[in-house]
Protein backbone atom coordinates (compact mmCIF):
# COMPACT_ATOMS: atom_id res chain seq x y z
CA UNK A 1 0.00 0.00 0.00
CA UNK A 2 3.23 2.19 0.28
CA UNK A 3 2.57 2.55 -3.15
CA UNK A 4 -0.41 4.70 -3.28
CA UNK A 5 0.64 6.49 -0.10
CA UNK A 6 3.84 7.33 -2.07
CA UNK A 7 0.75 8.95 -4.92
CA UNK A 8 -0.89 10.33 -2.42
CA UNK A 9 2.27 12.09 -1.08
CA UNK A 10 3.34 13.35 -4.83
CA UNK A 11 -0.09 14.89 -5.46
CA UNK A 12 -0.46 16.77 -2.15
CA UNK A 13 3.16 18.37 -2.56
CA UNK A 14 1.60 19.30 -6.39
CA UNK A 15 -2.08 20.62 -4.98
CA UNK A 16 -0.62 22.08 -2.03
CA UNK A 17 2.25 24.45 -4.32
CA UNK A 18 -0.92 25.53 -6.37
CA UNK A 19 -2.59 26.66 -3.67
CA UNK A 20 0.02 28.54 -2.28
CA UNK A 21 1.16 29.79 -6.03
CA UNK A 22 -2.56 30.29 -7.34
CA UNK A 23 -1.05 29.77 -10.75
CA UNK A 24 -4.17 27.33 -11.60
CA UNK A 25 -6.77 29.48 -10.24
CA UNK A 26 -6.03 32.79 -11.35
CA UNK A 27 -4.45 32.15 -14.51
CA UNK A 28 -5.42 28.30 -16.22
CA UNK A 29 -9.16 28.75 -15.03
CA UNK A 30 -9.53 32.16 -16.23
CA UNK A 31 -7.77 31.02 -19.60
CA UNK A 32 -10.99 28.55 -19.46
CA UNK A 33 -13.35 31.24 -19.30
CA UNK A 34 -11.84 33.23 -21.96
CA UNK A 35 -11.94 30.54 -24.55
CA UNK A 36 -15.26 30.05 -23.82
CA UNK A 37 -16.00 33.63 -24.55
CA UNK A 38 -13.99 33.33 -27.46
CA UNK A 39 -16.20 30.56 -29.23
CA UNK A 40 -19.06 32.45 -28.30
CA UNK A 41 -17.40 35.82 -30.92
CA UNK A 42 -16.43 32.79 -33.34
CA UNK A 43 -20.04 31.62 -33.89
CA UNK A 44 -21.14 35.12 -33.71
CA UNK A 45 -23.23 34.67 -30.27
CA UNK A 46 -25.71 32.49 -32.41
CA UNK A 47 -27.94 31.07 -29.21
CA UNK A 48 -29.08 27.91 -30.88
CA UNK A 49 -25.70 27.29 -32.97
CA UNK A 50 -24.32 27.52 -29.38
CA UNK A 51 -26.08 25.69 -27.71
CA UNK A 52 -25.80 22.54 -30.31
CA UNK A 53 -21.83 23.02 -29.88
CA UNK A 54 -22.11 23.29 -26.26
CA UNK A 55 -20.88 20.05 -25.62
CA UNK A 56 -17.63 20.15 -28.17
CA UNK A 57 -16.37 23.60 -27.43
CA UNK A 58 -16.81 22.76 -23.46
CA UNK A 59 -14.39 20.03 -24.29
CA UNK A 60 -12.27 22.04 -26.98
CA UNK A 61 -11.88 24.56 -23.95
CA UNK A 62 -11.00 21.48 -21.24
CA UNK A 63 -8.26 20.04 -23.85
CA UNK A 64 -6.10 23.70 -23.95
CA UNK A 65 -6.80 23.79 -20.50
CA UNK A 66 -4.73 20.63 -20.50
CA UNK A 67 -2.02 21.46 -21.73
CA UNK A 68 -1.53 24.14 -19.56
CA UNK A 69 -2.04 22.15 -16.18
CA UNK A 70 0.49 19.71 -17.48
CA UNK A 71 2.88 22.36 -18.29
CA UNK A 72 2.66 23.97 -15.23
CA UNK A 73 3.11 20.65 -13.26
CA UNK A 74 6.29 20.11 -15.12
CA UNK A 75 7.49 23.28 -14.87
CA UNK A 76 7.11 23.49 -11.31
CA UNK A 77 9.60 20.23 -11.60
CA UNK A 78 12.49 22.77 -13.72
CA UNK A 79 12.57 25.04 -10.82
CA UNK A 80 15.61 24.26 -8.38
CA UNK A 81 16.40 21.26 -9.96
CA UNK A 82 12.92 19.71 -8.10
CA UNK A 83 13.21 16.97 -10.57
CA UNK A 84 16.46 15.32 -9.58
CA UNK A 85 14.49 15.54 -6.03
CA UNK A 86 12.12 13.76 -7.05
CA UNK A 87 14.30 11.67 -8.24
CA UNK A 88 16.30 10.85 -5.71
CA UNK A 89 13.23 10.65 -3.47
CA UNK A 90 13.39 6.79 -3.65
CA UNK A 91 9.79 7.07 -4.63
CA UNK A 92 8.61 4.59 -7.15
CA UNK A 93 8.12 6.04 -10.73
CA UNK A 94 4.72 4.05 -11.03
CA UNK A 95 3.43 6.18 -7.71
CA UNK A 96 5.03 9.16 -8.91
CA UNK A 97 3.39 8.83 -12.01
CA UNK A 98 0.02 8.59 -10.22
CA UNK A 99 0.63 11.30 -7.87
CA UNK A 100 1.50 13.96 -10.35
CA UNK A 101 -1.49 12.58 -13.16
CA UNK A 102 -3.92 12.75 -10.12
CA UNK A 103 -3.24 15.89 -8.94
CA UNK A 104 -3.83 17.71 -13.15
CA UNK A 105 -6.95 15.87 -12.85
CA UNK A 106 -8.11 17.55 -9.74
CA UNK A 107 -7.15 20.85 -11.11
CA UNK A 108 -9.30 19.94 -14.10
CA UNK A 109 -12.04 18.57 -12.27
CA UNK A 110 -12.45 22.07 -10.60
CA UNK A 111 -11.85 24.08 -14.09
CA UNK A 112 -14.80 21.51 -15.46
CA UNK A 113 -17.30 22.81 -12.90
CA UNK A 114 -16.30 26.96 -13.18
CA UNK A 115 -16.06 26.50 -17.17
CA UNK A 116 -19.17 24.28 -17.39
CA UNK A 117 -20.93 26.63 -15.56
CA UNK A 118 -19.99 29.49 -17.56
CA UNK A 119 -20.94 27.15 -20.65
CA UNK A 120 -24.26 26.67 -19.09
CA UNK A 121 -25.11 30.16 -18.09
CA UNK A 122 -23.35 31.73 -21.90
CA UNK A 123 -24.72 29.56 -24.28
CA UNK A 124 -28.14 29.00 -22.82
CA UNK A 125 -27.29 24.88 -21.80
CA UNK A 126 -30.26 23.00 -19.46
CA UNK A 127 -28.14 20.43 -17.43
CA UNK A 128 -29.56 16.54 -18.18
CA UNK A 129 -28.31 13.35 -17.48
CA UNK A 130 -26.25 13.90 -14.64
CA UNK A 131 -25.20 10.47 -13.88
CA UNK A 132 -23.87 10.13 -17.49
CA UNK A 133 -22.26 13.86 -17.00
CA UNK A 134 -20.31 12.50 -14.17
CA UNK A 135 -19.30 9.49 -15.54
CA UNK A 136 -18.24 10.76 -18.62
CA UNK A 137 -16.51 13.53 -17.23
CA UNK A 138 -14.19 11.48 -14.42
CA UNK A 139 -13.23 8.98 -16.98
CA UNK A 140 -12.44 11.57 -19.54
CA UNK A 141 -10.45 13.92 -16.72
CA UNK A 142 -8.45 10.95 -15.59
CA UNK A 143 -7.42 10.11 -19.23
CA UNK A 144 -6.05 13.46 -20.13
CA UNK A 145 -4.94 14.11 -16.88
CA UNK A 146 -2.97 10.45 -17.57
CA UNK A 147 -2.13 11.14 -21.49
CA UNK A 148 -1.12 14.68 -20.62
CA UNK A 149 1.85 13.60 -17.85
CA UNK A 150 3.20 11.24 -19.76
CA UNK A 151 3.28 13.36 -22.32
CA UNK A 152 4.60 16.05 -19.37
CA UNK A 153 7.56 13.98 -18.62
CA UNK A 154 8.12 12.96 -22.39
CA UNK A 155 9.01 16.10 -22.94
CA UNK A 156 10.64 17.43 -19.57
CA UNK A 157 13.74 19.51 -19.16
CA UNK A 158 13.70 19.45 -23.16
CA UNK A 159 14.87 22.82 -25.18
CA UNK A 160 11.26 23.40 -27.13
CA UNK A 161 8.91 21.63 -24.88
CA UNK A 162 6.08 24.33 -24.52
CA UNK A 163 5.65 24.01 -28.09
CA UNK A 164 6.56 20.53 -28.22
CA UNK A 165 3.83 19.64 -25.84
CA UNK A 166 0.74 20.66 -27.66
CA UNK A 167 2.01 18.66 -30.87
CA UNK A 168 2.38 15.68 -28.59
CA UNK A 169 -0.51 15.63 -26.26
CA UNK A 170 -3.56 17.35 -29.08
CA UNK A 171 -3.16 14.18 -31.39
CA UNK A 172 -2.66 11.49 -28.86
CA UNK A 173 -6.16 12.54 -26.70
CA UNK A 174 -8.37 12.92 -30.07
CA UNK A 175 -10.35 9.88 -28.70
CA UNK A 176 -10.97 11.69 -25.59
CA UNK A 177 -12.34 14.94 -26.81
CA UNK A 178 -15.06 12.17 -29.51
CA UNK A 179 -15.84 10.53 -26.74
CA UNK A 180 -16.45 13.39 -23.88
CA UNK A 181 -18.21 15.09 -26.69
CA UNK A 182 -20.57 12.59 -27.74
CA UNK A 183 -21.50 11.22 -24.21
CA UNK A 184 -22.28 15.06 -23.18
CA UNK A 185 -24.12 15.78 -26.41
CA UNK A 186 -26.58 12.41 -25.79
CA UNK A 187 -27.04 13.39 -21.91
CA UNK A 188 -27.95 16.68 -22.90
CA UNK A 189 -30.03 15.55 -25.54
CA UNK A 190 -32.23 13.49 -23.10
CA UNK A 191 -30.85 9.89 -24.95
CA UNK A 192 -28.58 8.95 -22.29
CA UNK A 193 -28.58 5.40 -23.33
CA UNK A 194 -26.84 6.40 -26.35
CA UNK A 195 -23.73 7.60 -24.23
CA UNK A 196 -22.45 4.20 -22.70
CA UNK A 197 -20.73 3.18 -25.79
CA UNK A 198 -18.90 6.65 -25.33
CA UNK A 199 -18.24 6.22 -21.63
CA UNK A 200 -16.79 2.67 -21.86
CA UNK A 201 -14.73 4.20 -24.82
CA UNK A 202 -13.76 6.76 -22.08
CA UNK A 203 -12.75 4.75 -19.41
CA UNK A 204 -11.05 1.63 -21.67
CA UNK A 205 -8.58 5.18 -22.91
CA UNK A 206 -7.95 5.98 -19.08
CA UNK A 207 -7.18 2.53 -18.00
CA UNK A 208 -4.82 2.24 -20.70
CA UNK A 209 -3.43 5.78 -20.25
CA UNK A 210 -2.64 5.30 -16.77
CA UNK A 211 -0.97 1.44 -17.07
CA UNK A 212 1.55 3.28 -19.91
CA UNK A 213 2.15 5.86 -17.70
CA UNK A 214 2.84 4.09 -14.68
CA UNK A 215 5.00 1.84 -16.49
CA UNK A 216 6.70 4.25 -18.44
CA UNK A 217 7.42 7.11 -15.94
CA UNK A 218 10.36 5.86 -14.04
CA UNK A 219 12.84 5.08 -16.89
CA UNK A 220 11.54 8.69 -18.32
CA UNK A 221 12.25 10.70 -15.18
CA UNK A 222 15.88 8.93 -14.60
CA UNK A 223 18.32 10.27 -17.07
CA UNK A 224 19.69 7.96 -19.65
CA UNK B 1 24.66 -3.78 -54.29
CA UNK B 2 22.70 -0.67 -53.11
CA UNK B 3 22.84 0.19 -56.85
CA UNK B 4 21.34 -2.69 -58.04
CA UNK B 5 18.59 -2.23 -55.02
CA UNK B 6 17.78 0.94 -56.77
CA UNK B 7 17.83 -0.44 -60.55
CA UNK B 8 15.42 -3.14 -59.34
CA UNK B 9 12.96 -0.35 -57.32
CA UNK B 10 12.94 1.92 -60.67
CA UNK B 11 12.30 -0.97 -62.81
CA UNK B 12 9.30 -2.53 -61.20
CA UNK B 13 8.07 1.21 -60.59
CA UNK B 14 8.26 2.11 -64.02
CA UNK B 15 6.44 -1.68 -65.00
CA UNK B 16 3.74 -0.85 -62.14
CA UNK B 17 3.32 2.56 -63.62
CA UNK B 18 2.69 1.08 -67.22
CA UNK B 19 0.34 -1.52 -66.05
CA UNK B 20 -1.70 1.31 -63.96
CA UNK B 21 -1.80 3.93 -66.51
CA UNK B 22 -2.37 2.05 -69.99
CA UNK B 23 -2.94 -1.81 -69.38
CA UNK B 24 -5.84 -1.81 -66.62
CA UNK B 25 -9.58 -0.53 -67.73
CA UNK B 26 -11.18 2.30 -66.12
CA UNK B 27 -13.71 1.63 -63.89
CA UNK B 28 -16.76 3.70 -64.00
CA UNK B 29 -18.06 3.40 -60.24
CA UNK B 30 -14.79 4.79 -59.22
CA UNK B 31 -14.24 7.70 -61.55
CA UNK B 32 -13.49 6.13 -64.73
CA UNK B 33 -9.87 7.09 -64.75
CA UNK B 34 -9.40 8.13 -61.59
CA UNK B 35 -9.68 4.68 -60.79
CA UNK B 36 -5.95 4.47 -61.50
CA UNK B 37 -4.86 6.53 -58.42
CA UNK B 38 -5.81 3.17 -56.96
CA UNK B 39 -2.33 1.44 -57.64
CA UNK B 40 -1.09 4.85 -55.58
CA UNK B 41 -3.34 5.19 -52.92
CA UNK B 42 -3.63 1.80 -51.55
CA UNK B 43 0.18 1.13 -51.72
CA UNK B 44 1.16 4.61 -49.94
CA UNK B 45 -1.21 3.49 -46.98
CA UNK B 46 0.34 0.35 -47.08
CA UNK B 47 3.69 2.06 -46.68
CA UNK B 48 2.91 4.09 -44.11
CA UNK B 49 1.84 1.21 -41.89
CA UNK B 50 4.46 -0.58 -42.50
CA UNK B 51 6.63 2.02 -41.77
CA UNK B 52 5.58 2.73 -38.65
CA UNK B 53 5.50 -0.87 -37.62
CA UNK B 54 9.52 -0.69 -38.40
CA UNK B 55 9.62 1.98 -36.06
CA UNK B 56 7.85 0.52 -33.35
CA UNK B 57 9.54 -3.03 -33.51
CA UNK B 58 13.21 -1.09 -33.84
CA UNK B 59 12.39 0.86 -30.88
CA UNK B 60 11.14 -1.94 -29.03
CA UNK B 61 14.58 -3.15 -29.49
CA UNK B 62 16.18 -0.09 -28.49
CA UNK B 63 13.68 -0.42 -25.41
CA UNK B 64 15.39 -3.80 -24.57
CA UNK B 65 18.06 -3.95 -22.77
CA UNK B 66 19.92 -7.52 -24.13
CA UNK B 67 19.28 -5.73 -28.01
CA UNK B 68 19.97 -2.10 -27.34
CA UNK B 69 21.81 -0.34 -30.14
CA UNK B 70 22.22 3.06 -31.54
CA UNK B 71 21.32 1.54 -34.74
CA UNK B 72 17.65 0.49 -33.89
CA UNK B 73 17.06 4.40 -32.40
CA UNK B 74 18.02 5.46 -36.26
CA UNK B 75 16.40 3.19 -37.87
CA UNK B 76 13.05 4.02 -36.13
CA UNK B 77 13.49 7.75 -36.99
CA UNK B 78 14.83 6.68 -40.91
CA UNK B 79 11.19 4.98 -40.81
CA UNK B 80 9.19 6.98 -39.33
CA UNK B 81 10.19 10.01 -41.76
CA UNK B 82 9.28 7.79 -44.57
CA UNK B 83 6.03 7.04 -42.94
CA UNK B 84 4.83 10.49 -42.06
CA UNK B 85 5.75 11.61 -46.34
CA UNK B 86 3.78 8.33 -47.23
CA UNK B 87 1.21 9.02 -45.23
CA UNK B 88 0.84 12.65 -46.12
CA UNK B 89 0.52 11.47 -49.77
CA UNK B 90 -1.81 9.04 -48.61
CA UNK B 91 -4.72 11.74 -47.44
CA UNK B 92 -3.81 13.86 -50.37
CA UNK B 93 -3.61 11.26 -53.06
CA UNK B 94 -7.07 10.18 -51.08
CA UNK B 95 -8.04 13.35 -51.60
CA UNK B 96 -7.78 13.67 -54.86
CA UNK B 97 -9.58 10.72 -55.52
CA UNK B 98 -12.54 11.03 -52.84
CA UNK B 99 -13.76 14.60 -55.12
CA UNK B 100 -14.51 12.94 -58.29
CA UNK B 101 -15.91 9.61 -56.25
CA UNK B 102 -17.66 10.83 -53.52
CA UNK B 103 -17.74 14.65 -54.41
CA UNK B 104 -15.90 15.62 -51.92
CA UNK B 105 -12.53 16.54 -50.98
CA UNK B 106 -12.72 15.33 -47.33
CA UNK B 107 -14.86 13.26 -45.12
CA UNK B 108 -15.23 12.67 -41.25
CA UNK B 109 -15.32 9.10 -41.99
CA UNK B 110 -13.28 6.83 -39.53
CA UNK B 111 -11.04 5.83 -41.51
CA UNK B 112 -9.60 9.65 -42.54
CA UNK B 113 -9.89 10.38 -39.13
CA UNK B 114 -7.54 8.13 -37.96
CA UNK B 115 -5.10 8.25 -40.46
CA UNK B 116 -5.45 11.98 -40.41
CA UNK B 117 -4.18 11.40 -36.57
CA UNK B 118 -1.66 9.45 -38.01
CA UNK B 119 -0.28 11.80 -39.42
CA UNK B 120 -0.08 14.34 -36.33
CA UNK B 121 1.16 11.48 -33.81
CA UNK B 122 4.26 10.89 -35.99
CA UNK B 123 5.03 14.68 -36.81
CA UNK B 124 5.15 15.09 -32.87
CA UNK B 125 7.70 11.99 -32.60
CA UNK B 126 9.38 13.47 -35.38
CA UNK B 127 9.89 16.82 -33.35
CA UNK B 128 11.12 15.15 -30.59
CA UNK B 129 13.45 13.44 -32.13
CA UNK B 130 14.84 16.72 -33.00
CA UNK B 131 15.01 18.36 -29.70
CA UNK B 132 19.01 18.41 -29.46
CA UNK B 133 19.51 16.02 -26.47
CA UNK B 134 21.77 13.26 -26.10
CA UNK B 135 21.93 10.09 -27.77
CA UNK B 136 20.53 7.51 -25.41
CA UNK B 137 18.43 10.30 -23.79
CA UNK B 138 16.51 10.90 -27.66
CA UNK B 139 16.62 7.20 -28.07
CA UNK B 140 14.43 6.25 -24.47
CA UNK B 141 11.97 9.04 -25.11
CA UNK B 142 11.39 8.55 -28.99
CA UNK B 143 11.23 5.11 -28.20
CA UNK B 144 8.39 5.17 -25.90
CA UNK B 145 6.91 8.00 -27.55
CA UNK B 146 6.71 5.45 -30.68
CA UNK B 147 5.36 2.95 -29.13
CA UNK B 148 2.36 5.20 -27.75
CA UNK B 149 1.74 6.66 -31.46
CA UNK B 150 1.98 3.03 -32.87
CA UNK B 151 -1.32 2.21 -30.71
CA UNK B 152 -3.41 4.22 -33.92
CA UNK B 153 -2.32 1.86 -36.59
CA UNK B 154 -4.56 -1.27 -35.99
CA UNK B 155 -7.56 1.42 -35.24
CA UNK B 156 -6.68 3.46 -38.59
CA UNK B 157 -6.69 -0.13 -40.63
CA UNK B 158 -9.53 -1.52 -38.66
CA UNK B 159 -11.64 1.21 -38.60
CA UNK B 160 -13.22 0.61 -42.21
CA UNK B 161 -14.27 -2.96 -40.53
CA UNK B 162 -15.03 -1.46 -36.99
CA UNK B 163 -17.20 1.35 -38.02
CA UNK B 164 -19.90 1.96 -41.14
CA UNK B 165 -17.45 4.38 -43.26
CA UNK B 166 -17.84 5.97 -46.78
CA UNK B 167 -14.17 4.47 -46.85
CA UNK B 168 -14.19 0.97 -48.83
CA UNK B 169 -13.03 -1.96 -46.62
CA UNK B 170 -10.21 -4.19 -47.59
CA UNK B 171 -9.70 -4.85 -51.50
CA UNK B 172 -7.90 -7.98 -50.57
CA UNK B 173 -7.66 -8.57 -47.01
CA UNK B 174 -11.37 -7.98 -45.76
CA UNK B 175 -13.19 -10.54 -43.83
CA UNK B 176 -13.90 -13.20 -46.37
CA UNK B 177 -10.19 -13.07 -47.58
CA UNK B 178 -11.69 -13.05 -51.24
CA UNK B 179 -10.13 -10.63 -53.59
CA UNK B 180 -12.68 -8.21 -54.91
CA UNK B 181 -11.16 -7.27 -58.35
CA UNK B 182 -9.60 -9.28 -60.86
CA UNK B 183 -7.25 -9.82 -63.90
CA UNK B 184 -5.15 -7.12 -64.71
CA UNK B 185 -5.91 -5.07 -61.92
CA UNK B 186 -5.11 -7.40 -59.10
CA UNK B 187 -1.74 -8.11 -61.02
CA UNK B 188 -0.85 -3.69 -61.37
CA UNK B 189 -1.90 -3.47 -57.37
CA UNK B 190 0.38 -6.24 -56.00
CA UNK B 191 2.96 -4.61 -58.70
CA UNK B 192 1.99 -1.39 -56.84
CA UNK B 193 2.70 -2.94 -53.50
CA UNK B 194 5.59 -4.66 -54.37
CA UNK B 195 7.80 -1.63 -56.05
CA UNK B 196 6.50 0.61 -53.38
CA UNK B 197 8.03 -1.54 -50.41
CA UNK B 198 11.21 -1.56 -52.70
CA UNK B 199 11.20 1.73 -52.60
CA UNK B 200 10.42 2.46 -49.24
CA UNK B 201 13.54 -0.26 -48.11
CA UNK B 202 16.13 2.23 -50.78
CA UNK B 203 14.76 5.46 -48.89
CA UNK B 204 15.14 4.07 -45.71
CA UNK B 205 18.19 2.59 -46.12
CA UNK B 206 19.14 6.71 -47.61
CA UNK B 207 18.04 8.14 -44.54
CA UNK B 208 19.72 6.03 -42.30
CA UNK B 209 23.37 6.03 -43.35
CA UNK B 210 22.58 9.39 -43.52
CA UNK B 211 21.51 9.80 -40.29
CA UNK B 212 24.92 7.59 -39.10
CA UNK B 213 26.90 10.23 -40.98
CA UNK B 214 25.40 13.26 -38.86
CA UNK B 215 25.97 11.31 -35.85
CA UNK B 216 29.72 10.46 -36.89
CA UNK B 217 29.99 13.78 -37.83
CA UNK B 218 28.70 15.25 -34.24
CA UNK B 219 30.49 13.14 -32.52
CA UNK B 220 33.73 14.24 -34.62
CA UNK B 221 32.90 17.77 -34.08
CA UNK B 222 33.15 17.64 -30.30
CA UNK B 223 35.88 15.89 -30.59
CA UNK B 224 38.11 18.79 -32.47
CA UNK B 225 36.47 21.35 -30.41
CA UNK B 226 37.80 19.22 -27.32
CA UNK B 227 40.88 18.90 -28.89
CA UNK B 228 41.06 22.81 -29.75
CA UNK B 229 40.08 23.82 -26.28
CA UNK B 230 42.99 22.01 -24.72
CA UNK B 231 45.64 23.22 -27.11
CA UNK B 232 44.11 26.90 -26.11
CA UNK B 233 44.96 26.45 -22.49
CA UNK B 234 47.85 24.73 -23.18
CA UNK B 235 49.19 27.99 -25.04
CA UNK B 236 48.04 30.15 -22.35
CA UNK B 237 49.21 28.41 -19.76
CA UNK B 238 53.33 28.15 -21.40
CA UNK B 239 53.98 31.93 -21.15
CA UNK B 240 53.64 31.89 -17.23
Amino acid sequence: MSFLRDALLVAGKDLRIERRSRVALQQIIPFGGVVVMLFAFALDSDRTLLHQAAPGLFWAAVLLAVLLAVGRSFAIEEANRARDGLRLSGLDGGSIFLGKAAAVAVELFLLEVIVGAAVVVLYDVSVRGAVVLLCAAVAATVGLAATGTVYGVLAGGLRARETLLPLLVLPAVTPVMLGATRSFQAALDGTPGDAWPWVQLLTAFAVLAVAAGTVAFGPLLEEA
Amino acid sequence: MKRLFLATTVVSLGVTAVFALWVTPPRADQGFDAVRLLYLHAPTAWIAYLAFGVTALASLLWLFPRTRSATWDLLAGASAEVGVVFTGLTLVLGSLWGRPTWGTWWEWDARLTTTAILFFLYLGYLALRRTGTTADERGKRSAIAALIAFADVPVSYLSVTWWQTLHQQGTVFNERLSVKIDGSMAFTLVAAVVSFTLLYGYLVLERFELAQLEEGREARELERAIAERVRAEHVEVAPV
